[in-house]
């Protein structure tokens, strides 16, 4: 009878797939998801670094060209490079020489910006432990049918990248934050690619499935810088996501290019650094994966078959019960503060500890080096 | 006597008791004219079935036992539904677009009607769409407030066009949409519908497109190039999207712009039947015996209401579940997190309710089971994304070292060559006495 289904035992069944085995290969082949998100990070300050805040924007642009929208794009640039004094150009970010490609357009939104690019609001973002008052746009709201593109860029060195040149994120605590993710099922797939100096040092700590990663250079070697603009008086890309921007120019919504394509784009040759990529972690072939599951977001879709039958004279009746008016509550102002939460915890009582033993021992070293020294009669004269 | 099935059905149903998850099957002898001919089983809108008895008067239960177990599953849950739910941790492959489509449990869900005009100069479209929410939509939504907070807004947005040109098809002289280009509509208009101004839940969005008047009459063909009654599709996890087409007059000199009044009832009835889809409300297909009724405009009948809590209460413990040890794990791994004081008391509330919904679905007591899972997952979720978990305001042990050795490291030469001194003076003076002054 049915009341023998072990509730209890949901845990361990098996699926049978009612699949028919032709539409199981298909299947298994495309990626899962449903929407699609990015995370770009420019890293650097200082109008020196120009190059890093052209590079995130150009994947900005890409990435809302083929098709992810704002409110799925966190974008971070930790100092504003269009509107600095030093522009000649002001609010014009160019990616190529002789200002050919104005990446910064008339519709960026930047979502963390200046000194709010930190590598807490970064793992924070990532992990999804934001306080309350965060609004949406700086969230990152992604479901475990989420594909999601990261990309950071900025001055790093083995096993590290560096924040804002005050603080660094180590390649274990990025490890850490995507397991973190994983654990949430906070993402389907994940491509994380990164353009620094020995970047291949940062995907090395991987752990968590569904995670491809490219870098631009290896671990001892330094990524370059493409052309500097004389006008301009700094170098204007990395030479690594300049090769990746006219990759992914050729690219429109609808193309099937996957990630092999991806893998070639800067050759030694071009790039001076040998590019690396990682997909030990990922579970489908790389040759089946398109640019445009990460980069673009081509959603899937159904047509409706069927519909429900509607009666309108029964809704009309319903609707002419009386309904009363709805008394809409005063507003209030919204509580930025949990005052509450705060005054309900007791204040922690700080009990006096007396000091302990490496302070004390600290102290007799020196009072008896002191005294050795200086011999004990002296004392009446020093204090 | 010769009464319906519909009214059998209602005038039973104040004797059933019907809480949530319970089932009601009368068997009624093999005669009876309450069934329509060639019908065996009738599933009715409440919670309760009408199945046609075996011809001998011999062991009836036993006759009946297949019918009754596939009721029981239609109703309520099978071992595939279940496992559905649980489909984010079972690994990529296994599963149909069917697990794909429906979101995921969630505490309140935002849903916006979006009528899109792309051409106001010929179209002046109106939509009476509150008396709509009012009429079609509300009471779906009311069904369904057990299982979740539902806000429901909408919009028009003028010179709002498809990303997609459409193709003009000589043999109806009118213009298609065909299957593949499909997914590239939805990109270009998400930008304008201002979901990131939305709440923080999950957001339906279902649009209502009429075409321009140079595009019109506007079809979506299927795959197998056929033309799509409803005129609809959806994209899983997001919404639907509607081409309503606008007949316009034959003759030219008609004024511009064309008032256009939509007919809301043909729009709502596919609106409401992609929303049971992204719900994950759908109809398994079931042999030619089976009778359903239909729900009417509540537009869900009470048992799938029922299949949909049991989905939800499973997901929502595996959820919990993995969330609570997940943050062991985490505080196993960074031992020096100082976990507060309401932390603390959301991770007990958790637990106990998770224990309390496991009883309760032991039970077959549905709805509060659901409705402790409910506070399991509210818990879990504040427990785990509380901002203090960061793991980077805690110092790890190497950074510790890091910092206080360059600090003291210097410090400490010297006096530890003077310990080294003194403990040598000490031991030379031992040997001989030392001469005092």
């Amino acid at each position: 009878m049915f009341t023998d289904c072990d509730i209890s035992s949901y845990l361990i069944f098996c699926l049978a797939a009612a699949l028919a085995p032709q539409d199981q290969v298909e299947q298994f082949f495309k990626s899962g998801h449903t929407n699609n998100w990015a995370v770009l990070v420019c890293t650097s300050r200082f109008w020196f670094n120009y190059r890093h805040v052209a590079n995130t924007l150009s994947v900005y642009r890409s990435v809302k060209r083929l098709g992810i929208p704002d409110s799925h794009i966190v974008l971070m640039l930790a100092d504003d490079m269009a509107c600095n004094s030093r522009n000649p150009k002001p609010a014009t970010v160019f990616s190529h020489k002789n200002m050919e490609l104005n990446v910064y357009g008339d519709d960026v939104e930047v979502d963390y910006r200046s000194y709010e690019v930190t590598v807490e609001n970064f793992l924070r973002v990532l992990t999804g432990r934001i306080p309350p008052s965060t609004p949406r746009s700086k969230r990152l709201l992604s479901d475990d049918k989420s594909n999601i593109l990261i990309y950071m860029t900025g001055h790093g060195g083995n096993g590290f990248l560096k924040f804002q040149d005050s603080e660094e994120i180590t390649n274990v605590e990025l490890a850490d934050a995507f397991e973190q993710m994983w654990q949430k099922r906070r993402y389907n797939e994940l491509l994380f690619i990164i353009d620094t100096c020995q970047g291949a040092s940062m995907y090395e700590r991987f752990y968590s499935p569904n995670i491809m990663a490219l870098a631009s250079s290896q671990v001892g070697e330094d990524s370059l810088s493409h052309q500097p603009d004389l006008g301009i008086g700094v170098h204007l890309m990395d030479r690594y996501t300049f090769y990746v921007l006219e990759f992914l120019e050729e690219i429109h919504p609808a193309s099937q290019t996957n990630m092999n394509d991806l893998f070639q784009v800067c050759p030694k040759s071009l790039c001076v650094s040998t590019p690396g990529h990682r997909t030990d972690l990922f579970q489908r072939d790389p040759q089946n994966v398109l640019i445009t599951d990460f980069f673009g977001s081509v959603r899937k879709v159904e047509i409706t078959t069927e519909t429900i039958s509607l009666d309108p004279n029964l809704a009309i009746l319903e609707s002419r019960t009386p309904k009363d008016e709805i008394t809409t509550e005063a507003l209030k102002y919204a509580e930025q503060l949990p005052v509450a939460q705060i005054i309900h915890q007791k204040p922690k009582q700080k009990d006096w500890h007396p000091p302990g033993g490496f302070i004390l021992g600290l102290w007799a070293l020196i009072i008896m080096v002191f005294f050795k020294t200086y011999g004990i009669k002296h004392m009446k004269h020093i204090f | 006597m010769s009464s319906s099935s519909p009214e059998a059905d209602a005038a039973l149903l104040p004797l059933q008791g019907g809480s949530l998850g319970s089932l009601t099957i009368y068997i009624i002898p093999e005669a009876s004219s309450l069934l329509p001919q060639g019908v065996s089983v009738y599933i009715g809108k409440h919670r309760s079935a009408v199945v046609r008895g075996p011809p001998a008067a011999g062991d009836v239960l036993t006759v009946v036992n297949a019918r009754v177990r596939h009721i029981a599953q239609t109703m309520s849950f099978t071992p595939d539904s279940i496992a559905a739910a649980l489909s984010d941790r079972v690994p990529l492959g296994n599963l149909g677009l069917d697990t794909r489509r429906p979101f995921k449990s969630s505490l309140g869900y935002e849903i916006t009607f979006s009528l899109l005009n792309p051409d106001p100069k010929s179209h002046d479209v109106r939509w009476d769409i509150e008396a709509a929410v009012r009429g079609y939509v509300q009471p779906f939504l009311d069904k369904l407030s057990f299982v979740a907070n539902f806000t429901v807004d909408s919009q028009i947005l003028y010179y709002a066009m498809l990303g997609v040109t459409p193709r003009f098809d000589r043999n109806s002289s009118s213009f298609l949409l065909s299957a593949h280009s499909l997914p590239h509509v939805i990109n270009p208009v998400e930008a304008r519908l201002g979901s990131s101004a939305a709440s923080l839940f999950p957001v339906l969005n279902f649009l209502l497109y009429v075409p321009e008047r140079a595009h019109s009459p506007l079809y979506i063909q299927d795959r197998d190039g056929a033309l799509v009654r409803t005129n609809a599709f959806h994209s899983p996890r997001w919404g639907g999207i509607m081409v309503y087409n606008v007949k316009h007059p034959a003759a030219d000199e008609a004024p511009l712009p064309l008032r256009v009044d939509v007919d809301m009832v043909r729009v709502m009835e596919v609106f409401l039947a992609q929303l049971r889809l992204l719900f994950g409300i759908s109809r398994a297909p079931l042999p030619g015996e089976f009778l359903l009724e239909n729900p009417g405009n509540a537009g869900l009948a009470a048992w799938e209401l029922d299949r949909l809590l049991w989905a939800r209460t499973v997901e929502n413990v595996a959820t919990v579940s993995t969330t609570l040890t997940s943050l062991a794990e985490l505080l196993d791994k960074i031992g020096n997190i100082v976990i507060k004081d309401d932390v603390a008391s959301e991770v007990y509330r958790a637990v106990a309710s998770v224990q309390q919904a496991l009883e309760e679905l032991a039970a077959g007591r549905l709805g509060a089971a659901f409705q402790a899972s409910k506070e399991a997952v509210t818990s879990s979720e504040r427990a785990f994304f509380d901002p203090s978990l960061l793991h980077l305001l805690y110092f790890p042990d190497d950074q510790k070292f890091a910092i206080y050795i360059p600090l003291f490291l210097p410090m400490a030469v010297p006096l530890l060559l003077s310990l080294a001194k003194i403990l040598r003076e000490a031991r030379r003076g031992k040997k001989e006495p030392t001469k005092t002054d």
